[in-house]
């Protein structure tokens, strides 16, 4: 190890994993750290990604790929299913093994990585960050460095020492748990979404196969329904009802920030990136490919800026991830906020319009469009996205 | 002995044993009064105000709020 690096990025995930790798690709020093023992361990999430959201950064490998996903399924609360088929849409992963390949993008391009080394605070000096404090095996320490990416997700702390506003609003946050179970016979090609009050309220639940009949099942609930009823206690409520008995592999808790990106994601010396930032897709939920996203952008603009030694790049980070994808998860936040808080009722309603789509003719784009007719202000704000 | 919070007495408690680390608590503490390790968990007493929005959001009832105060062991 060094004694001062060009960039300290915080946090393994697919968001620091980029991040490092992209600044490391411009040969300056990187150096990752992580608080946990392993990097992909434990795995928060349903491990669902999009085929391009995942090609933009690493090509499928059969290692990490669970289930190869073709069929979107989404059923109402009266039990009205709707399919759409899509082709090769997307993948569950096996993100133990994937975080865990991400990383070794990283450390091929240059960067160290160190676990176990957990961020408790910033070196600031004249009103800029210039290094972390950490604990490493139960010893206080600190190291340098002109730029830190902070990407420790949901859990982030990192950017209030910086000074910046980054608390999720209770409401927004998804509260979720979800176990790997064996014994699910359900299509392996085809991701599930349940909707209504009594499985997820202002939220949805999921299943997604896994491969060999195992599949993560989960739900996430706003905190504002936490309040009279946990996500655990839904999830456990589902499977009495539908696997009573199933096996459970492993079973997890977890926050997904459902809310546009936070005002400002960059401060002299920092960037945030990923979770941390809430580059989080609040309509779906997803975070790994938008968080691939942000990592690569902010590792770039860190490299380029100590190349030029021009440190003031690092605040046009919030402009470039606005323009690449900020701006569509404002537009997302919209549409959520109205499916959010549809009745069962109208929930039946859509599904019973949609199903009288011709297959071919199904799209998610349309599936929105329905839903929000009566709506017809985030209509616009649908075809901007899905058009 | 009772613990203090930012504004009287700390009511906010965490179950330790039964916490997953998963962190969501955290993201919605507006106070930054959660420290969270791999496997270890604390309120930082001072800074909490017993808002309880980390009680409504953990997904599996590990914070309990105590209207007689949390004591320290
Ligand atoms: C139940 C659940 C289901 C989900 N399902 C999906 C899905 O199907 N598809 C999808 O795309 N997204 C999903 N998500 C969201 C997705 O998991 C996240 O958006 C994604 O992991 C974010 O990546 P990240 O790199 O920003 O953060 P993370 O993957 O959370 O990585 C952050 C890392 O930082 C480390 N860290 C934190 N604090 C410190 C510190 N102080 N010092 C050192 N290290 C630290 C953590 O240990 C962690 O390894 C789901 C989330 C949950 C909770
Ligand atoms: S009660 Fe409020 S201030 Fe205290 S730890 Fe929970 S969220 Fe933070
Ligand atoms: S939300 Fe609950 S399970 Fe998650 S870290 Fe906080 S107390 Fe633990």
């Amino acid at each position: 190890m060094k004694n001062e690096y060009d960039v300290i990025v915080v946090g393994a995930g697919p968001a620091g994993s980029m991040a490092a790798r992209f600044a490391a690709e411009q040969e300056v020093s990187v150096l990752m750290l992580e608080k946990d023992r392993d990097v992909g361990y434990p795995v928060r999430c349903g491990e669902a990604v999009s085929k391009k959201g995942l090609e933009e950064f690493i090509s499928p490998d059969e290692k990490w790929i669970a289930a190869k996903i073709s069929k979107f399924s989404f059923t109402a609360p009266d039990k009205t299913e709707v399919i759409i088929e899509f082709g090769e849409a997307g993948y569950v992963l096996e993100r133990r093994i994937f975080d865990y390949a991400l990383a070794r993008t990283a450390s091929d391009a240059g960067a160290e990585i160190l676990t176990r080394a957990y961020v408790n605070g910033l070196l600031i000096e004249n009103d800029s960050v210039c290094g972390v404090k950490y604990e490493y095996r139960g010893e206080q320490k600190e190291i340098k460095s002109k730029i830190v990416i902070a990407a420790d997700g949901v859990e982030s702390r990192i950017g209030r020492w910086a000074g910046l506003e980054t608390f999720v609003d209770f409401r927004d946050m998804e509260s979720a748990v979800q176990i790997t179970a064996a014994n699910i016979n359900v299509d392996q090609q085809t991701l599930y979404f349940y909707f209504g009050k009594d499985v997820a309220p202002h939220g949805y639940f999921w299943i997604f196969p896994k491969g060999n009949n195992t599949a993560n099942i989960g739900l996430g609930v706003s905190g504002i329904v936490g309040k009279k009823k946990s996500a655990l206690s839904y999830l456990n409520d589902f499977m009495e009802t539908h696997y009573p008995g199933a096996p459970v592999l492993t079973s997890i808790a977890g926050g997904v920030p459902c809310c546009p990106t936070l005002n400002k994601i960059s401060a002299p010396g920092i960037m945030l990136v990923g979770d941390a930032a809430r580059q989080v897709n609040p309509l779906s939920g997803g975070g790994i490919s938008s968080g691939m996203i942000g990592g690569s952008i902010a590792g770039k603009i860190a490299g380029e800026a100590i190349k030029q030694k021009q440190l003031e790049l690092v605040l046009t980070y919030d402009k470039a991830w606005h323009n690449r994808q900020g701006y569509k998860h404002e537009i997302y936040n919209r549409i959520k906020n109205g499916i959010y808080n549809f009745s069962d009722e109208k929930l039946n309603n859509i599904a019973l319009t949609f199903s009288g789509v011709s297959l071919n003719k199904r799209t998610l784009g349309r599936l929105f469009r329905i839903a929000l007719l009566n709506q017809p202000s985030l209509l616009i704000d649908v075809a901007k996205v899905f058009i | 002995m009772l613990r203090q919070a930012k504004n009287g007495k700390l009511m906010i408690e965490i179950l330790p044993d039964k916490c997953d680390f998963c962190g969501c608590c955290v993201g919605v503490c507006p106070e930054d009064a959660i420290e969270l390790k791999e496997a270890e968990i604390f309120i930082i007493d001072k800074s909490c105000t017993n808002c309880c929005k980390c009680v409504w959001s953990c997904p599996i009832e590990v914070i309990r709020f105590n209207r007689n105060g949390v004591t320290s062991n």
